[in-house]
């Protein structure tokens, strides 16, 4: 199993109390609440945790793109990977991703990643996502057409990478005389791309497709439906002819290890509920804005209205259905390896920094992970990696 | 009395259609919100001209063709459906998008038209004037915003829509977000174009109007100085639930005029 330290970059200095007067903390939530002097230490101290894992033996350290929310900083990941590529060595940098159909000409994506791999001599792995329903109200962008940008962009950017410019590109919403990317890739075809997702059939059915085979990675989902998901994507690839590979599967939770299981408990309770009930919540309009998907799907997502925010989650209801994984090194590892055995997982996505969990703990929490948890789950590292020296 | 809904085709869309009564050819274009239940306003003018009321493409029982994508594919679709059914001396009556599309006709061509009325239309945006947000509201804020009598907003509310009504609500939502979500419910490329329409033109603006301000109704006498503008006191977006009676008295007066 590979290991990624991942990070949503969330402003924790956030009046939670104010934030409560409007709809959301997306979009809406006036900018007035942020305090640059105070959000430049956090930006400093989340680098800093993201560095640690290549001394710690992560296999991925990785960022991700929202937009107009206290919820997460990174507007613009690529800013952060360029960063972290100048201060590590061999550990791979993942932007888990960029949202194609948000962008108006979908080749600087491909540029930007790119310079990215060629700054890091090919350490770079790439999601390609869509976008939350509350970046449609932010950045205009049509939902209804949300999934046609996204496959179109996807074209574009992946021919960019893997054939001879100049071409000329006739899309429905791209269209451009020259499509010449200057830098190509270092790595070949191109980099790895990675499709994170809630678990849509469509879209696990598309990154089955043996002509792209990209891992999927389910987020912020419970147990039950993360093996559901991952099993589907085996079951597509079964139908394509092709047995899916662990490295196919993916599981992105917050993480959280302490001495025991009630120390984990009581260190997490307030930051993971933060994260649930304060940073994520939105109403259905901004989550699911009509298109976003298919209608079928729309009408039975409205039915059962348990979205993001429908109703407040505490610690043990995150804990019992598996959506966060809480505990001792013992119980954490058996949660992850049930998973593993369940479904052939074998990408953890690990969220060690949520909510307004601090820098102190959220370091033991990393550290902690990567010396007790990790090490019995991980696949062998080559030579050159252990190679590493120790900061 | 409600009229029997049929299906007829035009440019290879089945469109849902209404059709009652006798006399010149009135085409209702109805809104975002679809054409609802049918209303005194309808039978009014049913007594007096050949109501017809389409589904748009994407909305109620028409079909959802890919290929049309805007407001101005709709303007052309229709320009079909009046050709398809022969018809000639057509009184146009949009509201809110319906007076965008019905804009968007005759700026076109208005060869068939015999008149135009558009009531709090959408598709105009005067800078600096913000519109309300119909896509962040919750039904009941929509709801809420959409009239001024509350009593109209509690009475709709206090009724749970059937699973059928449900659908409909979804599909339409779905049109209106593919011709209106960006630019938000207009087009940018309409305004300068309304110096196009000569054919007598109505405007009417509900005064309490929380979805575009009626402050809009100047921008478009501005631009078709012969229209008529009659702003309806006491009135939110929909003039033509909210102000059915005055609405409909200025209507018939000003097709009628027009139709000498």
């Amino acid at each position: 199993m590979k290991f990624v330290l991942f990070h949503l970059m969330p402003y924790r200095h956030l009046d939670l109390v104010e934030a409560k007067k409007y709809r959301s903390a997306w979009t809406v939530l006036p900018n007035s609440m942020y305090d640059p002097t105070k959000g430049a230490e956090e930006y400093a101290s989340y680098i800093e945790q993201l560095v640690s894992g290549e001394r710690l033996g992560f296999d991925v350290i990785g960022v991700n793109e929202h937009h107009q929310t206290a919820y997460g900083l990174m507007p613009a990941p690529n800013l952060i990977a360029s960063a972290l590529i100048q201060r590590t060595k061999t550990v791979k940098i993942g932007v888990f991703g960029r949202a194609l159909p948000l962008v108006n000409n979908p080749l600087t994506i491909a540029e930007e990643f790119s310079m990215l791999d060629n700054m890091s001599k090919g350490r770079l792995v790439v999601g390609f996502v869509r976008g939350i329903g509350a970046e449609y109200h932010s950045s205009g962008i049509n939902p209804a057409f949300s999934h046609d940008r996204f496959h179109e962009a996807h074209d574009l950017i992946v021919k960019a990478w893997t054939q001879p410019g100049p071409f000329a590109f006739d899309g429905e919403h791209f269209s451009l005389n020259y499509a010449n990317l200057w830098p190509r890739p270092v790595q070949s075809p191109h980099p790895r791309i990675w499709i994170p997702s809630q678990g849509s059939s469509e879209t696990i059915h598309w990154a089955a497709a043996p002509e792209r085979k990209y891992p999927f990675v389910v987020t912020f989902s419970t147990a039950e439906a993360v093996e559901k998901y991952l099993k589907s994507y085996s079951a597509e690839a079964h139908n394509f002819g092709y047995e899916a590979s662990s490295d196919q599967l993916g599981w992105a939770a917050p993480i959280y290890v302490a001495d025991t299981d009630e120390r984990a408990r009581e260190e997490a309770r307030e930051p993971l509920e933060r994260l649930f009930n304060d940073y994520l919540p939105m109403p259905w309009e901004m989550l699911i804005p009509p298109g976003y998907t298919s209608l079928a799907s729309t009408k039975a997502l409205a039915k059962v209205r348990t979205g993001l925010g429908v109703e407040r989650q505490t610690l043990e209801q995150l804990i019992e259905k598996g959506t966060a994984i809480i505990g001792s090194p013992k119980t954490v590892r058996e949660r992850i390896e049930r998973m593993r055995e369940k479904t052939g997982l074998g990408n953890m996505v690990c969220l060690l920094q949520f909510g307004t969990l601090s820098d102190e703990l959220t370091q033991r929490n990393i550290e902690r992970f990567a010396t007790d948890v990790m090490p019995h789950l991980q696949d062998k590292k080559p030579a050159t990696r252990e190679a590493v020296p120790s900061a | 009395m409600v009229p029997t809904g049929q299906l007829i085709e035009v440019s290879g869309v089945s469109t849902g259609l209404l059709r009652q009564g006798k006399g010149p050819p009135v085409l209702f274009i109805h809104g975002a919100n679809g054409v609802g239940p049918w209303l005194p306003f309808f039978e009014k003018l049913s007594t007096h001209y050949d109501l017809l009321i389409p589904d748009h493409p994407g909305f109620g029982r028409s079909d959802v063709p890919a290929w049309i994508k805007s407001v101005p594919d709709l303007a052309f679709f229709y320009l079909d459906f009046i050709e398809k059914l022969g018809l000639k001396g057509v009184h146009i009556i949009g509201t809110s998008m319906g007076g965008w599309i019905a804009s968007e006709i005759a700026i076109r061509d208005s060869s068939r038209l015999a008149s135009l009325t558009m009531v709090g239309p959408a598709g105009v945006k005067v800078k600096n004037v913000p519109v309300g947000d119909i896509f962040v509201w919750s039904a009941e804020e929509a709801t809420r915003n959409i009239f001024l009598d509350q009593a109209i907003a509690d009475r709709l509310l206090s009724v749970k829509p059937t699973d059928e009504q449900l659908d409909v609500m979804m599909k339409n939502r779905f049109a209106v977000t593919k011709y209106g979500w960006q630019p938000r419910m207009h087009n940018p490329d309409l305004e300068k174009w309304l110096h196009r329409i000569k054919i007598p033109t109505f405007v009417g603006w509900g005064r309490e109007d929380k979805i575009i301000p009626a402050s809009y109704a100047k921008r478009w006498k501005e631009r078709i100085p012969h229209a008529q503008v009659e702003i309806f006191e006491n009135c939110g977006h929909l003039p033509h639930i909210e102000a059915s009676d005055a609405l409909f008295a200025k209507v018939k007066k000003f097709i009628d005029e027009a139709a000498v």
